[in-house]
């Protein structure tokens, strides 16, 4: 069959078709659609001539098949050693195939090749670690995931993802006036116990202009309101855009690299617009590198940088109490077993492993910080990552997946886990609600906002 | 025979195989692309060459890395293994001889006792790379026709030579073997799998920089890959 009316090549572009693939409850009739696609091998092929370079193709080709890459895939250790499961023939026997094949495969390959790429592979990076030949799956499943979305065979909710991305340029439907109203909201919800406290909208040149996951606005404004607490108190002269607000990227979960870089451009337009001295994102891993890492080679910015320099928000944090712009009162240091969560995406990605350290010594009484094994750049997925937290089709899949995560928090024995990233701490959530360890999870921002001491000209008259 | 397999034919075979590895190292430069892999090779070669350079040295160290270190029966073999699959044939009494005839030169030669004794390893070590394809689950799968060829292709000028060297069975036999043996091996080089002779410079280089220049180099931290 030619293209299904939910499941086709196009990607959403209109309310309209968001709201029908929307309404289609669990993507039943979508997935039934799916299975009548047609592949359109040709340009599969062309696609795959095109975009295939040095890199991915001496990768495929020179693999030694020894395996040195099985063991450092979470989901080959939690899946009871399949040898299905290892990062190699995972990739080989899909991409691999496809590229063995000229394009010339199957509706139901491609199929299979989604199960794979989605819900056998989180992008998470680690086993490239270990390849002898530097080969890195993460990297090769991302590709595989530009191809199959490029012909329609992508799970439901990432469809929907980036179409909401094209359409509101957000991973949800937050307009710019939702946004807007949200600031001011938080900003008049706060006020009383924060006298001037402020979300400038649209300043122009401030020294920071923040930005953050849609998310955060759409169900969980108190995680503004604190980022504005924190800039408040550390007297940041900031704003935050109108437009360009959003830096996350559900199309970089789907392979929809035209959306990527759409979504980049509108990020950088705000710093164009703003000239901010420098922009500063939220805890989330994956918007850290859509927009840091990634992004600037998406819009073609040659030097690989953002427009302006652009941290995460541990790097912000740790600034601000290393110049004592914000002070802890050593009293109200977290005094019990705690363990941090470092996220692939900006710690693997990015090399940003200490700085979360360094934050834990201010705020973490000396002797109560238990680290997981094994951490920082070798550090597991959260076992949510590149997408697999969100797709419903997969959630027995994702849901074996955390048990790397579940263990590793477990050997710590801490019930509080830091997890500075929104999948992350997703990912973490779901693991308690699934498995009930008795474990609780946080953001860094409320953490600091509960033991930062408040200099006297901030606090609300008696 | 023998005149005609180790005089022209031997230096076509070294032509082939000389300008086929560069040939493919030339093609695998040429095909980087910044924005396909995301990494600002040119604006940042400093930082890049740097990473580059680390990541290879460190793979080349036995137990250097993380990864070597979480399999140190297999990093023994595969050291021991690689190392005899090149030092012999280069330092080997033998070829030093004929080397020598032909261009005047001559490097080091080893002791006949080492000579054999990495040549033995290289025998050893290629059956333990076969019985590991068949033992473990996980190499198993990965494991096609084509990998065995290989291991059946680089092993095989050791094992001739030694049966030639021990005199077992005809010795001109077994020597037009060897040669016969090594001149595919080398013709196989830039051919297939094998080209990972230098491709694994390159690959590792270009890890090297994308982690140099974006994951993390340029935060100032030296991750390990
Ligand atoms: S990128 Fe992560 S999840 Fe994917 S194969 Fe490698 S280790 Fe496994
Ligand atoms: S470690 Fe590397 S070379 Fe070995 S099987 Fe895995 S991907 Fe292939
Ligand atoms: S959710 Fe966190 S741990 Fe999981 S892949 Fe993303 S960044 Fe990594």
């Amino acid at each position: 069959m030619p293209e299904g009316t939910l499941c086709n090549k196009q990607p959403i572009n209109t309310d309209e078709q968001l709201k029908l693939v929307l309404n289609d409850k669990g993507g039943k009739q979508y997935y039934a659609e799916m299975e009548q696609l047609d592949v359109d091998t040709e340009k599969l092929w062309n696609t795959i001539q095109k975009t295939m370079k040095s890199r991915l193709k001496t990768w495929l080709e020179i693999c030694a098949h020894c395996g040195l890459c099985s063991e450092s895939c979470f989901l080959y250790q939690v899946n009871g050693r399949k040898p299905e499961q290892v990062p190699s023939y995972k990739i080989q026997s899909t991409l691999g195939e496809i590229v063995k094949k000229k394009g010339q495969v199957s509706n139901e390959f491609m199929r299979h090749c989604m199960d794979v790429a989605w819900s056998w592979c989180t992008c998470c990076n680690r086993c490239g670690q270990f390849c002898p030949h530097g080969i890195d799956m993460g990297v090769m499943f991302s590709y595989l995931r530009g191809l199959l979305y490029s012909q329609g065979f992508v799970p439901w909710e990432l469809k929907i993802g980036s179409g909401m991305h094209r359409v509101y340029r957000a991973q949800m439907d937050v307009t710019t006036e939702d946004w807007v109203e949200t600031c001011e909201w938080m900003a008049e919800e706060n006020e009383e116990e924060w006298p001037g406290l402020e979300i400038p909208v649209d300043k122009e040149g401030a020294d920071i202009m923040y930005t953050c996951n849609a998310r955060e606005p759409k169900h969980y404004p108190e995680d503004l309101a604190e980022a504005a607490i924190l800039f408040h108190v550390a007297g940041e002269n900031w704003t935050v855009p109108s437009e360009g607000w959003e830096q996350t990227s559900l199309s970089m979960f789907a392979g929809d690299w035209e959306c990527c870089k759409d979504n980049v451009e509108n990020v950088y337009a705000a710093i164009e617009r703003l000239k901010p001295k420098r922009a500063i994102g939220t805890e989330c891993g994956h918007a850290h590198r859509a927009t840091v890492i990634e992004g600037p080679y998406w819009v073609g910015r040659e030097d690989g940088q953002p427009p302006v320099p652009f941290m995460h928000y541990v790097e912000w944090l740790l600034e601000a109490l290393e110049t004592g712009k914000i002070k802890i009162d050593p009293a109200k240091r977290i005094k019990e077993p705690v363990t941090l969560q470092d996220s692939c995406n900006y710690v693997r990605n990015q090399g940003l492993k200490n700085v979360t350290r360094k934050i834990i010594e201010y705020i973490v009484e000396p002797g109560y910080f238990r680290e997981m094994a094994p951490n920082k750049e070798y550090n597991y997925c959260c076992g949510g990552g590149g997408g697999f937290n969100g797709i419903g089709k997969y959630r027995p899949q994702r849901n074996v997946a955390l048990l790397k995560k579940l263990q590793q928090i477990q050997d710590t024995g801490a019930k509080l886990v830091i997890a500075p990233c929104h999948n992350c701490w997703d990912a973490i959530r779901d693991l308690e609600e699934e498995y009930e360890i008795g474990i609780r999870w946080s953001f860094l921002k409320p953490l600091v906002i509960n033991m930062m001491i408040v200099p006297d000209h901030l606090k609300p008259e008696e | 025979m023998y005149d005609l397999l180790t005089g022209p034919l031997l230096w076509l075979v070294f032509i082939v195989t000389f300008v086929g590895l560069i040939v493919r190292v030339v093609m695998y430069i040429r095909g980087l692309n910044w924005k396909l892999d995301r990494v600002a090779y040119r604006p940042h070669l400093g930082h890049g060459l740097k990473h580059a350079a680390r990541s290879i040295v460190f793979f080349l160290i036995p137990f250097g890395t993380h990864s070597w270190r979480s399999r140190p029966l297999f990093t023994i073999l595969f050291f021991a293994f690689h190392i005899g699959l090149l030092v012999t044939p280069i330092f080997l009494e033998a070829h030093n001889v004929m080397l020598e005839k032909s261009l005047g030169i001559r490097l080091p030669g080893l002791p006949a006792g080492v000579a054999d004794m990495l040549a033995w390893t290289v025998v050893v070590g290629g059956l333990f790379m076969v019985l590991r394809r068949i033992a473990f689950s996980d190499v198993r799968i990965l494991t096609t026709a084509y990998d065995y060829i290989l291991i059946v292709i680089s092993v095989a000028p050791f094992a001739t030579g030694l049966i030639a060297r021990y005199e077992l069975g005809n010795y001109d036999f077994w020597l037009i073997a060897h040669i016969l043996t090594g001149e595919i091996w080398l013709l196989a080089l830039p051919f297939t799998k094998l080209s990972h002779v230098v491709l694994f410079f390159m690959s590792r280089m270009q890890l090297g920089m994308d982690y140099g220049i974006k994951r993390g180099g340029m935060k100032g931290t030296s991750m390990s890959w």
